[in-house]
């Protein structure tokens, strides 16, 4: 006999290297396709956190402000009401003449003013008014610069440019290194992005008012669907006859949550604000719209969770005599509840990330107060990143990304729970 | 997979829990539309931002609660105006054209009678390109030709065969016609139809007797952009159309002022017609690509939500809308002195509309 044969013999190595080829060949291909996909990731990643980091600082400037009680308080009763009528502007206007006395002309005068944001009379009116004592004084007040100043300090304004090419004059950007160099100027971290609702000047904008609109929205969003997605669930899995009604609701259900979102917000256009006639903007309608949507979601994840529990869990709590409702409620769902979790929570995700259905009920909208409760008009993050990025001013290209990152820790933290849920309650068996 | 279900005769008992589940789904919501103390305005997204700081001013200067300001298009606007009188619905709309009689006619039937408007200013359509490359010099007719789905030459309409700008006329750069700009959705893209390609059509003597022949025939070109990718839709987002053409240095890029105004150092607006698109150009009315700015205001609402006559008094405020106000620093173009007082007193004494 020969030692060669099928397997062995020059024939056979070829085939033998052929076939590792292709296998490394193959992995390689995957690799690309992975080193793709993060390259990506990254990339993305990296341009948002680079354009939005700038939106966590800015910068203010020290002004020394007379607080003459002639333009605050001409009644001189010290009255919150007089007070608060008080001409602040003036006040830090004087306040910025006095530092370059040089500078005349109405126009001149003009461009001297809109280097400080006009958020900083409202700043002072703020602390006038908690501290009414301080009229008649002269007080160092640290105000936000407007955007364009702030943009210089970033490094956002090109210098060596002709003039009418910057949104900042030659005698304005003089009269800025003259406020840095006596050391009024200074770079500060940004609270005011995490504590104030919209602004139309980027300086002032937050996203306070969008993230507790977003909270506002997703509890009812969970609040609704949570509930109602298990007891279908619990339903359709454990009680269910199989027959051919429960086929076309499964199959209903699966269509449904393949919908486009956009399709929801029209639903929640005709019924809740058409037909019930809750008001426009209001979280509770966009939880509303925002938990049918999900609805499909939670159940399907709900049931393939019950149905992970295995029988003889169920046989030997019937065993020992639980009635089906004890056999559920004490078995069953406390056993599929870490799986029901995750998929509710990568639900509510989805939900967080949403403008489409919203658009149709009014949430994609300006708001500056803050929501305090469900029916007050809100808006949502996803919304907040959409009208900023469609907003002129420069300075909201890093508010925009700076609100990308504030969703984005979001939506890690919730998925983050879901794994963590995952991994330490979830039973294999 | 499924697994057997509990023996039948508890559950039968069980049957009836789905139709509480049901019943719990289907709740009936009825809130009366309660009294709103809130101002509720609608419409265009071009408005919006100068909406939106009249809004943030009134709110901060005034006792009354920041207006809810929404961008639903100037179409959409019209029609949540029109919708009916009473607080669930908006008490002022934006738009960046003029109502229509339609529209007018559809307010009218849900008892929206009693119309005041407004206009607040101009806004520029420019055509700009990045400052790496050269500026442009354009007529009219030359846009209409770069961009026209089908154009006339020798007496007959073709498919638009232009693929360069110097083919079109030499004295333009040999540079490939590629022009990023808004998708048929926006007002922007239908005042540039309107103003650029309309105006450039009637400059063709052939399109010109068209129009006074077959009127219907003549919109279809006029209003007619190519599809070849010469003209890209990009989108609704200006901003992106500015950061598209600083990495494309030979593309033009169509959008409203404000945007060319935020980023003079990195855009440049072509000529059109001969005049640039400046502040002054543009507000002294020379400017050929400009349209006007309006809003809408339901009289019926007024003294039933509180501030309706405390903003338009505020918008309307030379502090506002004046050459100097904060509305010229966001880049509305105000209109001139005359007409802005002439406005000012008609709104302040909510005159009613009158299409003529």
């Amino acid at each position: 006999m020969t030692s060669g044969g099928v397997h062995s013999g020059e024939a056979a190595r070829r085939r033998l290297r052929k076939r590792h080829a292709a296998e490394r060949r193959f992995r390689l291909y995957g690799l690309a396709a992975i080193g793709l996909a993060l390259g990506a990731l990254v990339t993305l990643l990296g341009t948002v956190v680079v354009r939005g980091l700038p939106a966590f600082f800015g910068y203010e400037v020290t002004l020394d402000l007379h607080l003459d009680a002639a333009r605050l308080d001409p009644q001189g009763g010290r009255r919150p009401g007089d007070l608060g009528r008080g001409d602040y502007g003036r006040v830090v206007k004087d306040a910025l003449r006095a530092l370059f006395p040089e500078v005349k002309g109405r126009r001149e005068r003009r461009r001297l003013h809109a280097l400080v944001s006009s958020g900083a009379a409202f700043d002072l009116r703020e602390r006038v008014l908690a501290e009414p004592d301080l009229v008649g004084s002269t007080i160092a007040l640290a105000v936000p610069l407007s955007d364009d100043a702030d943009l210089f300090f970033k490094g956002g304004v090109d210098a060596e440019a002709a003039e009418a090419d910057r949104r900042l004059s030659d005698a304005q950007i003089t009269w800025l290194r003259a406020l840095q160099s006596e050391g009024r100027v200074a770079r500060r971290f940004w609270t005011r992005f995490f504590r104030a609702g919209d602004s139309r000047e980027p300086e002032l904008a937050g996203i306070w008012g969008a993230l507790v609109g977003s909270l506002w929205t997703l509890g009812v969003t969970l609040l609704l669907s949570f509930p109602l997605g298990v007891a279908a669930a619990v339903y359709l899995e454990e009680f269910a006859p199989k027959g051919r009604l429960t086929d076309f609701i499964e199959v209903n259900i699966n269509n449904l949550a393949a919908v486009p979102s956009i399709v929801f917000g029209l639903l929640g256009l005709a019924v809740f604000l058409n037909l019930s006639g809750l008001p426009r903007s209001a979280p509770l309608v966009g939880g509303l719209v925002l938990a049918l949507m999900t609805l499909p979601t939670v159940i399907i994840a709900s049931r393939s969770s019950i149905m992970a529990v295995p029988p003889g869990i169920r046989e030997a709590a019937m065993g020992i005599g639980a009635s089906p409702i004890q056999v559920v409620g004490h078995h069953v769902l406390p056993l599929a509840l870490p799986g029901i979790l995750t998929g509710t929570i990568l639900g509510m995700a989805r939900a967080l990330g949403e403008t489409a259905p919203l658009l149709m009920i009014g949430m994609v909208a300006f708001i500056v107060d803050v929501p305090t409760g469900p029916t007050a008009p809100a808006t949502v993050l996803p919304v907040q990143v959409y009208l900023w990025a469609d907003s002129p001013e420069r300075a909201f290209v890093a508010k925009t990304s700076g609100a990308i990152l504030v969703l984005l820790a979001f939506l890690v933290a919730m998925n983050l729970a879901a794994v963590l849920l995952r991994s330490r309650f979830e039973r294999r068996w | 997979m499924t697994f057997p279900t509990p023996t039948g005769g508890i559950q039968v008992t069980l049957r009836s829990t789905p139709l509480a589940l049901i019943a719990a789904c289907t709740l009936g919501f009825a809130a009366p539309s309660l009294a709103r103390d809130q101002l509720r305005i609608v419409g265009s997204s071009t408005v919006f931002p100068f909406a939106t700081a009249v809004a943030e001013q009134f709110g901060k200067t005034t006792s009354f609660r920041t207006p809810v300001v929404e961008s639903t298009g100037s179409g959409g606007g019209l029609k949540l105006f029109c919708a009916g009188v009473g607080t669930q619905h908006p008490d002022i709309t934006n738009a960046s054209r003029r109502i229509k009689g339609s529209e007018v006619e559809s307010c009218r039937r849900n008892g929206v009678t009693d119309i005041v408007e407004v206009k607040v200013g101009f806004d520029g359509i420019v055509l700009a390109n990045s400052k790496k490359s050269g500026r442009f010099s354009l007529t009219k007719e030359q846009i209409f030709r770069a961009l026209a789905k089908q154009v006339p030459i020798d007496g007959k309409l073709v498919d638009n065969p232009y693929r360069s700008w110097d083919e079109i006329d030499a004295s333009l750069p040999s540079t490939r016609i590629e022009v990023l700009g808004p998708p048929p959705t926006s007002g922007t893209r239908d005042a540039f139809v309107e103003l650029a390609m309309e105006g450039g059509a009637t400059a063709i003597a052939m399109l010109a007797d068209l129009r006074k022949s077959d009127k219907k025939a003549f919109r279809a070109v006029a209003h007619g952009i190519r599809e070849d990718g010469a003209y890209v839709e990009a989108g609704e987002n200006d901003n992106l159309i500015v950061q598209k053409l600083e990495a494309n240095p030979s593309a033009l890029g169509i959008f409203g002022f404000s945007f060319l105004d935020q980023n003079a150092d990195k855009i440049q607006g072509s000529v059109v017609g001969g005049i640039e698109p400046t502040f002054e150009n543009i507000a002294a009315g020379q400017y050929g690509v400009s349209r006007s700015l309006y809003f809408y205001v339901k009289k019926a609402h007024v003294g039933v939500v509180p501030g309706i006559q405390h903003y338009v008094a505020e918008f309307t405020s030379d502090r506002a809308a004046g050459e100097e106000g904060y509305l010229a620093d966001k880049g509305l173009i105000p209109l001139p002195e005359a007409e802005r007082t002439a406005v000012r007193e008609a709104a302040r004494g909510l005159e009613l509309l009158s299409l003529n």
